[in-house]
């Protein structure tokens, strides 16, 4: 984009969607939550309270206290810490699952709108034909047959954005072909491919974004019941869906090897999902819904 | 009506073609000979020949599928080697657990959901919307597995009044059975829940904006009346639509509290079926309730193609 009229209207449209961000109050509250988990996450690379693969059998199913912040589990390994550890493989799982995803449901997504007739009806019907395998019974069988693990989970999640992706691109991008400014760069000769990119793209980022942060969070429920059934990250990576699976047969004496990962699973998804809401109302008002 | 009904139908048998064929195709590249696989290491040459003719592993690929599919529609959908049983029993004992439960979830879900969706919808904007709608932000943050954890915790381990798991079978009675689904059916209905009731609360706010609602208050009909007889009934299409997923949902997607709590249910023998490389029955199965999300699918627009007649004029 070259007109320097439209530069500045874009510039004061970030400006003003800065303001009206930081007065969205799902939008604060969960971007806080989200930067939170996310710096715990990067934080546990270089601390942790404890070791989590030390097993101290002495201080076993300890109750929170000065020294184990949330309590130890029953090989005495540090709750706390496990949490910190399990955040960084729920986001890099859910994470990556968001960026297959885009990645191709996108592509196929502009290719469809751009395309439109066969080629867009073949790819819609094989995203109903995706949407009809019941997305988590679907990743127990991928990740059953090909072997328990993060990356196994990774594509197993990753799989069932790629139609959310495809359907949402298209539709966005079907709204936007018939506008003025895409005919004027059909006149000056450009290619679809051109146009999707330079002209379809940017104006439908928005609600990929939103997309995004929605599938965001139900990747990260859906690595936590994965791993949970003990498909997922394999030990001793922690991760919150095990360490939920490790709890059950302790409820009644150590509670908090339940809850504490619960909790953690809970606040994660609850700031994803305001922060998802907060995008949706702060990037595109004419969708804002009273929700 | 009937043209799209044929065409409709014909968009379904397609779909569920084309998915018999990706589970097929998906069991195909599992790793290795399955007659060995569900064998085991130690199993003789004889053995892995035979299990090989008698699953007609030597006949192509094409010939194989075929003859499942065929097998299939027929109502025959092989014998599983684990339990050396016919998979159609198999199935036929567990749907009697799978589908009493995803239907006590949905009631559980609807009947909170729909007066909870009306209540904050006519109560728009004021405190008690505000916090019901922080509650089912929550609610829908809330890992199904995590709060069966507590509701055992509490119910059954603690006040000890249901079992922590298992299923004694309705031929115990109806109560000893619907008691140890109670639980697995909350657990399922509270994120059900709480989707269901910000859906109906935001479709009946959207219509409660339209033209005819402004009509009918204009001509004197108390609010109440405007609510449950204008605004209710065509809030009521989209929540019909999520009610309908959901169902789907529950049929399929309720593996992991199945395995919380030891229930015989469908997700549950897929689950083990897989532990036990028992391909037979996962690729059965698999497909079984994928025909039956998608015949689910098929009758919720049905009803709205009968409800409204605008629908069914649709290309797609």
């Amino acid at each position: 984009m070259s007109d320097a009229n439209l530069l500045a209207t874009e510039h004061d449209d970030f400006r003003h969607i800065v303001r009206r961000a930081l007065q969205n109050r799902s939008f604060v509250v969960g971007l806080v939550i989200t930067l939170t988990v996310i710096t715990i996450a990067l934080v546990s690379f270089v601390w942790t309270p404890y070791d989590v693969t030390k097993l101290v059998i002495a201080d076993r199913l300890k109750p929170p206290s000065m020294t184990h912040w949330i309590g130890t589990d029953h090989f005495g390994r540090d709750i706390a810490s496990m949490i910190m550890e399990g955040a960084r493989n729920s986001i890099a799982v859910a994470l990556v699952a968001v960026a297959i995803g885009i990645l191709v449901g996108v592509p196929i997504g502009c290719w469809a709108a751009a395309k439109r007739g066969a080629i867009d009806e073949v790819l819609m019907r094989g995203s109903d034909i995706v949407f009809a395998f019941p997305a988590l019974l679907s990743a127990v069988m991928i990740t059953a047959i090909f072997g328990p693990g993060a990356v196994n989970a990774i594509i197993a999640i990753g799989i069932f954005n790629i139609p959310v992706f495809a359907r949402v691109a298209r539709g966005a991008a079907l709204s936007i072909w018939p506008r003025e400014f895409i005919l004027s760069a059909r006149a000056s000769g450009k290619s679809d491919a051109r146009i999707t990119l330079e002209h379809i793209l940017p104006n439908i980022a928005n609600l990929l974004l939103v997309q995004g942060t929605i599938q965001f969070s139900l990747g990260i429920l859906a690595e936590a019941g994965l791993s949970y059934v003990g498909l997922g990250a394999q030990p001793p990576n922690p991760s919150w869906g095990r360490m939920l699976s490790e709890a059950q047969t302790m409820m009644a004496i150590a509670p908090q090897m339940a809850i504490a990962p619960g909790v953690a699973i809970i606040i994660t998804v609850l700031g994803l999902n305001l922060l998802g809401d907060g995008l949706r109302d702060v990037l595109d008002p004419k969708l804002r819904r009273d929700r | 009506m009937f043209a799209y009904v044929v065409r409709r139908l014909a968009t379904v048998l397609t779909t569920m073609l084309a998915a018999s064929l990706i589970v097929f195709a998906v069991l195909q590249i599992v790793p290795g000979d399955p007659a060995r696989l569900m064998l085991g290491i130690n199993a003789t040459q004889d053995a892995v020949d035979n299990l090989r003719e008698q699953l007609n592993l030597d006949d192509p690929l094409h010939v194989r599928y075929l003859t499942w599919l065929v097998d299939m529609v027929r109502g025959d959908f092989g014998n599983s080697y684990t339990y050396s049983v016919p998979v159609r029993e198999l199935v036929a004992e567990r749907i009697i657990v799978s589908v009493p439960l995803a239907l006590l979830a949905l009631t559980l879900s609807t009947i909170v959901a729909i007066p909870v969706g009306i209540f904050t919808a006519s109560r728009h904007g004021t405190a008690t919307d505000t916090a019901t709608m922080a509650a089912t932000q929550f609610g829908i943050a809330i890992p199904n597995f995590w709060f069966a954890l507590l509701l055992v915790y509490v119910f059954a381990i603690t006040l000890r009044w249901v079992p922590a798991g298992g299923f004694p079978g309705w031929h115990e009675g109806l109560w000893p059975a619907l008691q140890s689904l109670l639980l697995p059916a909350i657990a399922l209905a509270l994120p059900q829940a709480a989707i269901l009731s910000r859906i109906t609360r935001s479709a009946l706010l959207e219509t409660l904006h339209e033209d005819y609602i402004r009509t009918a208050r204009a001509k004197g009909l108390p609010a109440r009346r405007v609510l449950w007889h204008h605004a209710l009934r065509n809030a009521m299409i989209p929540v019909l639509t999520i009610m309908g997923l959901q169902f789907a949902f529950l049929l399929a997607g309720t593996i992991i509290i199945e395995n919380v709590f030891y229930l015989p249910g469908l997700g549950r023998l897929v689950f083990q079926a897989i532990q036990q490389l028992d391909l037979i029955v996962v690729q059965s199965v698999v497909t079984l309730l994928v025909a039956a999300v998608i015949a689910v699918n098929f009758l919720v627009d049905l009803a709205y193609a009968w409800a409204d007649p605008r629908l069914r004029s649709r290309t797609r």
